[in-house]
């Protein structure tokens, strides 16, 4: 992508490379997603099981992610500028939706099954949230373990 | 075929949920995730949109596939959502982490509502 002032918005300036591994990133992340559609599909009107898994585990990836990238250490240096929008924004944002969830407790709740939709919706957010929550103590707490610095102690 | 189409739509939807959020942090100063809370509802609503023209016959496998699975799934994002409202609980703005968490789920349903009754009215 061309990135000559006056040519791009301001928006655009600069972000080819970003904007290619986010791409790349999102197809392989909907790719796995789509993947795990069809080989856990879910019966019209049950619990959208695979949907809620790959939301929860997508979650916790992140959790792990984060703590890594943002972990720098005199030894590894920085995390290379593109492995975050790669992994982060791309891969598992990709992966994991928010359209599918909300549209199938829609879906759930216009075909009867009104507990079953406002169940999926709870549980999916608090799994979410426990899911980045643990995964992020946990990252952190490997990660202190491994490298016992006394400033770098959290 | 049906992995091109849902390939294609996450190489759209992907670097838009990117941009938007990018759009979002240069032009307001604000700890409050605007840029995932702006792409998981107008996600929802164009899901729901897809979803019910599908479900009305308005619409092929193939469109569902890149649009829905493909587009929407890539333009929406859970682990993203999730994170931030970590973070916003973990920096000390708890009630915006809980208002992020309720609004987004409340919000993106009501645009998945508002997606399906718009296919039923056109399409239905």
């Amino acid at each position: 992508m061309s990135t000559e002032p006056g040519r791009h918005p301001a928006l655009l300036r600069g972000q080819g490379h970003v904007l290619a591994v986010v791409a790349i990133g999102g197809a392989l992340g909907a790719a796995a997603r789509y993947g795990a559609a069809l080989i856990w599909p879910v019966a019209a009107g049950g619990f959208p099981w695979t949907t809620f898994a790959v939301n929860a585990v997508g979650c916790a990836a992140i959790g792990v992610l984060m703590v890594l990238v943002t972990d720098v250490t005199p030894e590894s240096g920085p995390a290379h500028p593109l492995l975050r929008p790669f992994l982060g924004t791309g891969v598992l944002g990709g992966f994991t939706t928010f359209s599918t969830y909300t549209v199938d407790v829609e879906r759930l709740a216009d075909a009867g099954h009104v507990r079953t939709g406002l169940a999926y919706l709870a549980l999916t957010l608090l799994a979410a949230l426990a899911a980045v929550w643990c995964a992020t103590a946990v990252t952190r707490r490997a990660v202190a373990r491994r490298r016992p610095c006394p400033g770098e102690v959290r | 075929m049906s992995w091109l189409l849902v390939v294609a739509g996450a190489m759209i939807g992907a670097p838009l949920r990117y941009l938007t959020d990018r759009a979002v942090r240069t032009r307001y100063d604000t700890l409050f995730p605007w840029g995932t809370f702006a792409v998981n509802v107008v996600g929802s609503l164009v899901l729901g949109l897809v979803t019910g023209a599908a479900v009305a016959g308005a619409a092929s496998a193939h469109t569902q596939l890149f649009l829905g699975t493909g587009l929407c799934g890539a333009l929406t994002t859970y682990s993203t959502f999730s994170y931030e409202t970590l973070r916003l609980a973990e920096e000390g703005a708890r009630l915006p982490a809980l208002v992020n968490a309720v609004a987004s789920v409340l919000a993106g349903l009501g645009a998945a509502f508002a997606g399906a009754a718009c296919a039923q009215a056109w399409w239905g």
